[in-house]
């Protein structure tokens, strides 16, 4: 089962990734599964009410604001970042948590670099499956890597001018 | 100067650090070429023909003495010995050893430098009124604003990885010296009638392969509504941007899709649901930023300077250089005054060690420690007494640094074109020296009067052709080095772009066809009117005539 790195309460650490990721040509399997908004919109109601774990994957081009009212049913949005450059899924982690309100797992997938720990961490992402094999200490050392911040984000960092106070 | 606090210099300190771990792991082979690409853009390291090429950020262009020392020590210690100061008021080091680089950045951060966002697609160095603080046309000052847009824009985590690069320019002036109309946002302050300060938010103008003059989506935001409505933008055009095509990428093009109307809208909504108070900032911090702007130290004096009037009259170079590059000062028995770093033969915008430490000392001495770059690639002393103008003109004249030329005929922007650059068509940089040489008579260029020539050696536009009175694009036509010639073009208040004029030429046909241009002009010019005037009364008929008629 691939490793995911997961944020909770401010610390990084391993966690098995129990969600299978299903394409939508692949026979459903059982248990926890991501699926693509298209697959979700058709068959998420009957899954989600037999009471299994769902997760939506949101390509860079889809709006989050497409699952404003299924979200406090779903276990993950999963943000693909189709090439590290690609910085929409940033825009969609930001809304989903500041406008949309969501609170449970929003994941980072696809190119996932280290580099981009910090600015990911920002937006809200509390979830990560690193296209470059990083730890999850790695993954803190490149989060952790600026004292300071200037401008208020996702995450609860006082910005400078709040430390300035 | 904004003064840094603790907490400015950690972060710079720390992204010095983050880059040399960088570096190390790149030098070690732990990271490859590829790999190691966007973290080196990300710090203002291009690979260029040659060599590496550094660009070191110089918010809104404003520097003191102890910053531009250290760039004359980098240059010198790293460098071949100059500097290249740049139309986004930057600097660039065309000859850096990557295994160096860390050691630069350290030396940076010393004097509250370093290179963060001066490449990559994200939002780059803000540029301002070189004159702020200074002239009397503003109604704010430019810096305070550049410098919130400066620490909101830093590492910013939704918008470091946009469809494309991002340039503010931001002025307080009816005469516009920062090309705002030209760039991705400009923020040009105004007072409204009722007397509240608010931004005209122009977005998506720009030059590259397909020029815009940018439209005006809000003609008064109020001005503690800046980030929220800036955030707005970002994040229209972060989403909607079209990122499958980098030609097709920059804002300009989304909002000529959408149309001026539709993009409004859209960041209209998009505002509305933002919340200001998460967004803006506090009046406390607006209040801070202003305050860390040293308070300046002006005495009281008379408006006119009996010494200066003497010793103008005795000297017609000091006469000449205070007509062309001596600007009126806000204050009383001060001026500003240009340094051009063009003069005839010379790279323009390049600065030897010793220019750069010499302006420096007399930036000290004399102008209350601040020196400016302006887009157009020359330097400011922006606070000079006039009782101490001619000393500065004999300092600046015994260093190269007096040409009495700006805004003339041989004020010329070019990029680096072929002499430096991975993406040129021709060279650039022998075009302007060419066209310098021959209008190297003041007297005659004094007679021409304004005239902007603009040279870019690509398509992509680095040296504003589009923008120029006079544009020259360097083409290649097969295999040989080939120019472009435009007409009509401003980055001004007054913004607009140059026509294409007819076929292109080689190089020794270009200073020639500059002659004929002004020749042309002086021939009919009406009173004042400057060359851009005359080619917007008459059209490019009869300069066309005067360029081709050989041709015939
Ligand atoms: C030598 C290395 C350089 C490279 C490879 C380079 C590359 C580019 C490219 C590809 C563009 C087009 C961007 C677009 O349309 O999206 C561009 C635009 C521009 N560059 Fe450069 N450039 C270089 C040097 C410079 C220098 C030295 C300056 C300043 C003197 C400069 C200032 C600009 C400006 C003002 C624009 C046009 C405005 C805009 O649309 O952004 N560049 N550059
Ligand atoms: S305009 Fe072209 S040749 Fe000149 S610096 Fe830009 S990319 Fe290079």
């Amino acid at each position: 089962m691939p490793t995911l790195i997961k944020l909770a309460e401010g610390r990084f650490s391993a966690a098995e990734d129990v969600f299978a990721d299903v394409a939508d040509e692949d026979v459903l399997p059982d248990g926890p599964v991501i699926l693509s908004l298209t697959r979700f919109q058709a068959d998420g109601d009957a899954l989600v009410s037999a009471g299994r774990p769902v997760g939506v994957r949101i390509q860079a081009d889809e709006a989050v604001e497409d699952l404003a009212y299924d979200l406090p049913r779903l276990a993950v949005v999963a943000l693909v970042f189709p090439k590290y450059r690609d910085g929409r899924a940033y825009s969609s982690a930001a809304l989903l948590r500041q406008r949309l309100g969501y609170a449970g797992e929003v994941r980072a997938i696809g190119d996932v670099l280290r580099e981009q720990a910090g600015f990911m961490v920002r937006c809200g992402i509390d979830a990560f499956a690193p296209a470059d094999g990083s730890t999850p200490e790695g993954w803190a050392a490149a989060a952790g890597r600026y004292r300071h911040v200037y401008q208020r984000a996702v995450d609860a960092r006082p910005p400078a001018f709040e430390e300035r106070g | 100067m904004y003064r840094y606090d603790a907490i400015d210099r950690e972060l710079v300190a720390d992204r010095a650090a983050e880059f040399r771990g960088q570096v190390a792991r790149r030098l070690a082979g732990e990271l490859t070429e590829d790999q190691f690409k966007p973290l080196r853009l990300m710090n203002g390291l291009y690979l260029q023909l040659h060599a590496y090429m550094l660009r070191v950020a110089i918010p809104y262009g404003s520097l003191d003495s102890r910053q531009l020392r250290r760039l004359a020590h980098i240059a010198r210690t790293w460098d071949q010995g100059y500097g290249h100061f740049t139309t986004r008021q930057n600097i660039q080091f065309n000859w850096i050893k990557l295994a160096d680089t860390p050691d630069i950045l350290d030396e940076l951060a010393r004097v509250d430098l370093h290179a963060i966002q001066t490449s990559g697609n994200c939002i780059r160095n803000v540029t301002a009124d070189p004159y702020a603080g200074a002239t009397a046309e503003e109604i704010d000052d430019p810096r305070v604003w550049s410098e919130v847009i400066r620490q909101w824009s830093t590492l910013h985590p939704e918008f470091s990885y946009l469809p494309r690069k991002f340039k503010f320019a931001v002025t307080a002036a009816a005469k516009d010296r920062t090309a705002a109309r030209v760039h991705d946002i400009g923020l040009v302050l105004r007072r409204a009638r009722d007397g509240s300060l608010g931004f005209e938010v122009i977005v998506g103008g720009g030059q590259g392969r397909t020029p815009y003059v940018g439209p005006t989506i809000r003609e008064h935001l109020p001005v503690d509504s800046l980030l929220s409505y800036l955030q707005a933008i970002l994040r229209v055009y972060n989403r909607h941007g079209r990122r499958d095509n980098i030609y097709k990428a920059r804002i300009k093009i989304l909002v000529a899709a959408l149309g001026k109307d539709e993009f409004a809208r859209q960041v209209e909504e998009e505002w509305s649901k933002i919340e200001a108070s998460q967004a803006d900032l506090p009046d406390t911090e607006l209040a801070r930023i202003r305050a860390a702007f040293t308070p300046l130290d002006f005495q009281t004096l008379p408006a006119r300077s009996d010494a200066f009037e003497a010793a103008r009259t005795a000297s017609p170079a000091l006469a000449r250089f205070a007509r062309n590059n001596v600007k009126p000062h806000k204050k009383a028995g001060y001026a500003i005054v240009e340094v051009s770093l063009k003069a005839p033969g010379a790279t323009p915008g390049d600065a030897s060690a010793d220019q750069m430490d010499l302006v420096a000392d007399l930036a000290e001495r004399y102008s209350l420690d601040d020196v400016r770059v302006t887009h157009e690639q020359n330097l400011v002393l922006p606070h000079v007494k006039l009782d101490d103008l001619p000393t500065v003109h004999a300092a600046l004249e015994s260093a190269g640094l007096a040409t009495p030329n700006i805004n003339l005929i041989s004020d010329i922007i070019a990029c680096p074109g072929l002499d430096y650059c991975a993406l040129a068509n021709a060279r650039a940089i022998p075009i302007a020296q060419a066209i310098a040489r021959r209008f190297e008579d003041a007297d005659r260029a004094e007679l021409i009067g304004e005239l902007k020539i603009k040279i870019s050696g690509c398509i992509n536009a680095c040296g504003h052709h589009h923008v120029g009175n006079i544009g020259i694009l360097g083409v290649d036509k097969k295999g040989e080095e080939f120019y472009q010639l435009s007409l009509g073009g401003s980055g001004q208040e007054d913004a607009s772009l140059a026509q294409i004029l007819g076929p292109g030429m080689s190089a020794d046909k270009v200073p020639d066809a500059i002659e004929a241009l002004v020749g042309a002009y002086l021939a009919v010019r009406q009173g004042e009117e400057r060359f851009l005037d005359t080619v917007r009364r008459l059209g490019m008929a009869p300069f066309k005539e005067a360029v081709y008629a050989d041709a015939h």
